[in-house]
């Protein structure tokens, strides 16, 4: 079902926390609100939910007004960072208690209850509590029963943060395929780039409770809006060079390296402040643009090193590359960016 | 051999065991005659018994003197205790759940006051409270003692469950909320649960100390009719004309008979008060 956020406002008290928020969420999309702590991304999603109350503004669910209504008669499921278990019952009892306050009946609520245990993979653990089970299970019983009385959106609140490294990994893939094969429409709320993108068909980049940019997450990484956005996806990080337009070209602050901007960018006035993203894959020994710089750390990823390049104004730049023996903390390097992904923004962080 | 494997301790233990029953024995022995004396004769300024004899328990069966018969007395006890346990359960589990979740105006008042209550001795306002259970008809029944000791037990019962509902995360009950179910089932079947050892032991400590209360019954309510053990108890050992110690001992015995019972099967729940709360 398609949810609109129509000018959504909220507050705690005299602070705001979002202004005037429009969002629309295509029905059966996954989408993601990305951004760092505070952003007011978790704000938003217990407002979708119906536990804060709004300020200002409408939330529809298709074509309903669902603004006033209490959470209870909005049918939305919930997946909380923490899972909320009731500890006292058994994964079963767990899953069935959405069907149980409406007042189902007994017999459908088992045949429900098993059809959800199937699609999550929990079938043989209905028996069991809570406590004796794993992170990755409870997660899953979570889902079950966010997901077993078919509601209308299914919203998920920093679902992987508890879990360890390689079940987040599979978390990851497994809550895609159950949203997929459900074709509910879900909001994911996260503050990893790394869930957005994998996970997501959208992403909303929010910071300071406003949404940076709304776009899919291939045309987010390459086509990021501000530097905030830019910074914010990819891993390794990218990396900014701080300096002022001059001729055209783009002056490192603080020494002789000069740069030409790439082709495309509107020429700024000459003395304004720049600031140059280059992303790690885009910085290596295949590019156009020179820049001359030193190793000053080497760190090994497996199948790939990353190179930290300190420029001699002291700024750097990181460069991935698959292994290679014949580079070392301290050698001088002459690597080049390739000039057609180097990202130009403004003084305000905007994109030139 | 198996001794062999259990000569692990760095120190005998039976030195120990000797010093503490020593020191304990005092106690041992004066529980030993308190029960010892009540099933048997002894010459008197004699320790050592020389009958078997039940005479001592024929209250139970017979009304000695112009006393009551101890089963009226006894029940009054009961109907006590048992309603003083359910009036601070029902008031306590609410409240605490109201001063810890909701935002009701004038809680930290509340609470402080709530706790200021606690703390006083409750000595002191028993001159008021009689004058105020005969101004409203309520003096010499057992109704009126049953609602000052459930008033007065209720300050520590408010505070202890408040705590043990912080401990509840708040994401249970949003959870709840978002799976359809009203503030009041929420509060029902997913809180309440997770303070049950709470519950379990706050009752057990008001039906004891109901059990064993002794100034209120005996101000507020020392005629026949509403008697309870206690006040009973007390006026045998004020009776001089009749003075029967056995007779105390054997009242005692069967007044401290349902505390024993009550602690043989509860006491795990009275440990339990610190192993509350909800692990995810």
């Amino acid at each position: 079902m398609r949810i609109l956020l129509d000018k959504f406002s909220k507050s705690f008290g005299t602070t705001k926390v979002i202004e005037d928020l429009t969002l629309e969420v295509a029905d059966g999309e996954m989408l993601a609100l990305l951004g760092p702590s505070g952003c007011g991304k978790s704000t938003t999603l217990f407002a979708i939910c119906g536990i804060h109350k709004v300020t200002g503004g409408r939330i529809l669910f298709g074509d309903r007004d669902v603004t006033d209504l209490p959470s209870q008669a909005r049918s939305v499921g919930v997946v909380f960072q923490s899972y909320a278990l009731y500890p006292h019952m058994t994964v079963a009892e767990n899953i069935a208690f959405p069907l149980q306050v409406k007042k189902v009946a007994p017999d459908q609520i088992k045949r429900e209850v098993d059809a959800i245990a199937a699609l999550v993979h929990i079938e043989n653990l209905l028996g069991r509590r809570p406590a004796e089970l794993s992170g990755g299970q409870q997660q899953r019983v979570a889902l079950a029963r966010a997901l077993v009385r078919k509601p209308d959106v299914l919203l998920l609140d920093e679902p992987l943060a508890n879990l360890d490294a390689k079940l987040r990994l599979e978390m990851r893939s497994e809550i895609r395929r159950i949203q997929l094969e459900t074709g509910i429409t879900a909001i994911l709320v996260t503050h990893d780039q790394v869930e957005a993108m994998s996970m997501c068909d959208r992403i909303a980049i929010m910071n300071a409770g406003e949404i940076v940019q709304l776009a899919t997450p291939t045309e987010m990484y390459h086509n990021p809006r501000t530097a905030f956005v830019a910074g914010f996806l990819g891993n390794p990080p990218i990396a900014f060079l701080r300096g002022t337009a001059k001729d055209g070209g783009f002056a490192l602050d603080n020494s002789d390296i000069r740069l030409p901007l790439p082709a495309g960018t509107l020429s700024p006035a000459d003395g304004s402040k720049l600031t140059l993203g280059i992303r790690p894959e885009d910085f290596g020994p295949l590019g156009d643009i020179a820049i001359p710089g030193k190793i000053a750390f080497v760190e090994t990823q497996g199948r790939e090193n990353l190179y930290d390049v300190r420029l001699a104004d002291g700024s750097m730049l990181r460069s991935i590359q698959p292994v290679r023996g014949d580079i070392a903390v301290g050698n001088e390097v002459a690597w080049s960016a390739s000039g057609a992904k180097v990202m130009v923004f403004g003084e305000d962080g905007a994109r030139l | 051999m198996a001794t062999q494997t259990q000569v692990s301790a760095n120190f005998k233990s039976w030195p120990v065991i000797l010093a503490l029953a020593i020191v304990s024995l005092p106690l041992i022995v004066m529980y030993l005659y308190f029960f010892i004396d009540t099933i048997t004769d002894s010459a008197p300024g004699s320790l050592i018994p020389n009958a078997i004899t039940f005479r001592h328990w024929d209250f139970l069966w017979q009304a000695r003197g112009n006393r009551p018969s101890i089963w009226p007395v006894a029940l009054n006890t009961l109907v006590f205790a048992t309603t003083v346990t359910i009036i601070v359960l029902l008031v306590s589990s609410t409240a605490g759940y109201v001063l810890s979740r909701l935002n009701v105006p004038g809680r930290g008042f509340f609470l402080a006051g709530v706790m200021v209550l606690h703390a006083f001795p409750s000595v002191t306002l028993i001159v008021a409270i009689f004058l105020v259970l005969q101004m409203v008809g309520l003096y010499n029944s057992l109704i009126g003692v049953i609602l000052v000791k459930a008033a007065l037990e209720m300050p520590l019962g408010i505070w202890l469950m408040k705590g043990f509902y912080d401990t509840v995360p708040w994401e249970i009950e949003m959870a709840g909320i978002a799976d359809g179910a009203s503030r009041f089932t929420v509060f029902r079947r997913l809180v309440l649960p997770q303070v049950r050892p709470a519950l379990m032991a706050l009752g057990l400590f008001a039906f004891l100390s109901s059990w064993s209360e002794y100034i209120l019954p005996q101000v507020l309510a020392p005629g026949a009719k509403a008697q309870v053990l206690s006040v009973y108890l007390a006026s045998l050992i004020a009776d001089d004309n009749n003075f029967d110690l056995s007779l105390f001992k054997a009242v005692g015995v069967f007044y401290i008979i349902p505390v024993l019972i009550l602690f043989l099967f509860f006491q795990k729940h009275l440990m339990n008060i610190y192993g509350g709360g909800s692990k995810g």
